[in-house]
């Protein structure tokens, strides 16, 4: 359950103030599947941050699953992200230097799970995907399509119940964004709430809510 | 609700094996800036640890020439060290001559075991053509056993009255190589300032007060008085018959000065011990001193560190950002990152100390005749400063990536 109330961020670019989300509220019930389209610079990136924790609003209120995250302390917010959101990002942010079984294994290793629990986890997660001969392959031997499922395991193996996906097939071509899209549809079928952020309208049709925002506002919501 | 997030995901700090292999991960993945960052700090460990054990090395080579003297030495020479207060003396007063007079009164107190008297000059040494600048001690057979002499050749001074200035000497080593070559000395004749000596002895080489056995030449005493036309004894050593009774020896010596020198306190005693502390001293200050000046550089491994840590950061802002999303807290990224600083300071450390190990190994390959060693306690001193320069000039650095916005660092560039 993701409920926000009255979102306000404004960013001070130089002397001027951009309002970069305008009393925004929506809500969003659990395993829901929403995209949040619109034109570049109209706020849904700085949605799809507030949803993620990774931004807070100047004022507002954020409850996920019944709690009030808007109020929780920096340490506090960092657990929320860890255990309840998973983050696909369009340029698959994983770590280059790491291979793929290690960028799985980061949110247990930070979470301080033993070696050979993490061991047991990251196997399964690289099994699932279609990654198991790829265990030791570091992102520049990975093809694009690839590096994506090795964030998604990411994002998922710490069982969260939201995933935020911001533009995840913008960097891959036509077949490869398909596959990501299907696997992520697939987590969704499973119960995770899904949010993509999209400008693609093909990709924006396929979710069953959609989200449209202009200028900081919810514009249409159906 | 919150509660119950607490039953639900109960909070693990990382484990600390992680932490070293994510660090060190981190740390070697840029090759160019890891070799650059450990060169400095190796050089700034190196140059620490070297300058200290060579500072130490000193100390115990002086210290170890001062203790074969004796332990029961006390040195007495004219003149007062120590100023008593009140106003000066109205009539100028110059300390009294030590003379070959005061130091045969000395043997008469009875806790003195030895004593003799020594005259230190440097004259010309001929034989033939062949003429040598050596420094000329004018002493009595007793020094042979208070300074633990040893000779090569033939026998020391003859014992006897110390005014009777017969003229014979003892020659170093090296000065009798360099005026006889392999001839032999004994019984051979030189020349001493205007005065002939006939060689009786020959000293081993050696190295005792700081000079050099080997370029000494041992006269009576009467006759060093004459060779250099003067009274006054350049010191008198006193041998003490125990090592408890240093103290009262010292006291006797002052009393029976005093009496003979009409009731001025104008010598002064010194002991063995004394002259140790002292010089003890003085090389610690300068070993540290020197230390300090080294750790300079350490600041500058430090800053370099922190310059290149910065660096790290912000080259790495999108990392930063991803492990935050990850649920990575301010204070676990302040970790990661202080971990790597002190990680590369401390590889850079080790690197350091064995450059110095092999540089002080190597110095004491090259000069055999110093004792030369690695001092205890600069390894462990030096590891300890490179790592808390690693960690504070990586704090900066650390809490700058803490600090980074998820958002902002994640934003596409």
């Amino acid at each position: 359950m993701i409920s926000l109330q009255h979102i306000e961020r404004v960013f001070q670019v130089g002397d001027e103030e951009v309002h970069a989300l305008r009393d925004v509220s929506m809500t969003a019930a659990g395993g829901e599947y929403i995209a949040i389209m619109g034109p570049s610079g109209s706020g849904k990136s700085s949605l799809l941050n507030i949803l993620g924790l990774l931004d807070r609003p100047d004022s507002g209120s954020y409850e996920l699953d019944g709690v009030k995250v808007s109020e929780l302390d920096e340490k506090e917010q960092a657990r929320i992200r860890r255990h309840k959101i998973g983050f696909v990002f369009q340029f698959f942010h994983l770590v280059p230097r790491l291979t793929a079984f290690d960028n799985i294994a980061l949110p247990l290793m930070l979470a301080g799970m033993k070696q050979d629990e993490r061991q047991e986890r990251v196997t399964a997660a690289l099994a699932a995907f279609g990654l198991a001969n790829r265990a030791q392959h570091r992102p520049d031997q990975l093809s694009g399509g690839q590096r994506q499922r090795v964030a998604i395991a990411r994002a998922t193996i710490m069982q969260p119940s939201v995933i935020l996906a911001d533009e995840p097939t913008g960097n891959l071509d036509r077949n490869a964004g398909i596959e990501v899209v299907e696997i992520l549809e697939e987590l969704n079928h499973q119960g995770i709430t899904l949010i993509i952020v999209t400008h693609d309208p093909e990709l924006g049709k396929r979710a069953r809510r959609q989200i449209l925002m202009v200028d900081g506002r919810i514009e249409d919501d159906r | 609700m919150t509660g119950n997030e607490n039953i639900a995901h109960p909070e693990h700090p990382m484990q600390i094996r992680d932490i070293l292999s994510f660090s060190t991960h981190a740390a070697t993945a840029n090759r160019g800036r890891t070799l650059l960052m450990l060169l400095a700090m190796a050089i700034a460990v190196s140059s620490v640890v070297v300058l200290i054990s060579l500072g130490d090395s000193a100390r115990h080579y002086v210290i170890d020439q001062f203790a074969t003297l004796g332990t029961n030495l006390l040195i007495v020479l004219p003149g007062r060290s120590e100023t008593t207060g009140g106003p000066p003396p109205l009539l100028g007063e110059t300390p009294r001559d030590l003379t070959l007079e005061d130091a045969m009164a000395l043997t008469r107190i009875r806790t003195v075991r030895r004593v003799s008297s020594i005259i230190a000059g440097s004259a010309p040494v001929s034989v033939g053509h062949l003429e040598r600048e050596l420094l000329v001690l004018g002493s009595t057979s007793e020094l042979y056993e208070i300074r633990h002499l040893a000779l090569n050749q033939g026998s020391f001074l003859p014992p006897g009255e110390p005014t009777r200035a017969e003229a014979v000497c003892v020659i170093g080593q090296k000065g009798k190589k360099e005026l006889f070559g392999n001839q032999p000395a004994i019984g051979k004749w030189l020349r001493i300032g205007d005065r002939r000596f006939r060689v009786i002895g020959v000293l081993s080489p050696g190295v005792s007060l700081g000079e050099d056995l080997g370029e000494v030449v041992i006269i009576p005493v009467a006759a060093a008085q004459a060779l250099f036309n003067r009274s006054s004894l350049f010191r008198v050593l006193v041998e003490s018959t125990s090592s408890e009774g240093m103290e009262q020896t010292r006291k006797a010596i002052l009393d029976t000065i005093r009496v003979r020198h009409e009731g001025e306190d104008d010598i002064t005693v010194i002991t063995q011990d004394a002259v140790l502390t002292t010089f003890d001293r003085i090389f610690k200050a300068l070993t540290l001193s020197v230390a300090g000046i080294a750790a300079i550089s350490l600041v500058v491994a430090g800053i370099m560190i922190m310059n290149v840590m910065l660096v790290a950061v912000s080259n790495r802002r999108a990392e930063i950002g991803l492990l935050k999303a990850l649920g990575a807290s301010r204070r676990q990224i302040l970790g990661l990152f202080l971990t790597e600083s002190t990680i590369l300071s401390s590889i850079g450390a080790g690197i350091g100390l064995l450059l110095a190990l092999l540089g002080m190994r190597l110095a004491a390959f090259l000069f055999p005749e110093f004792p030369l060693h690695l001092a205890p306690w600069s390894s462990t001193i030096s590891l300890g400063v490179a790592l808390i320069t690693g960690i504070i000039f990586g704090v900066l650095p650390a809490r700058r990536a803490a600090d980074l916005e998820p958002a902002f660092a994640l934003a596409r560039r």
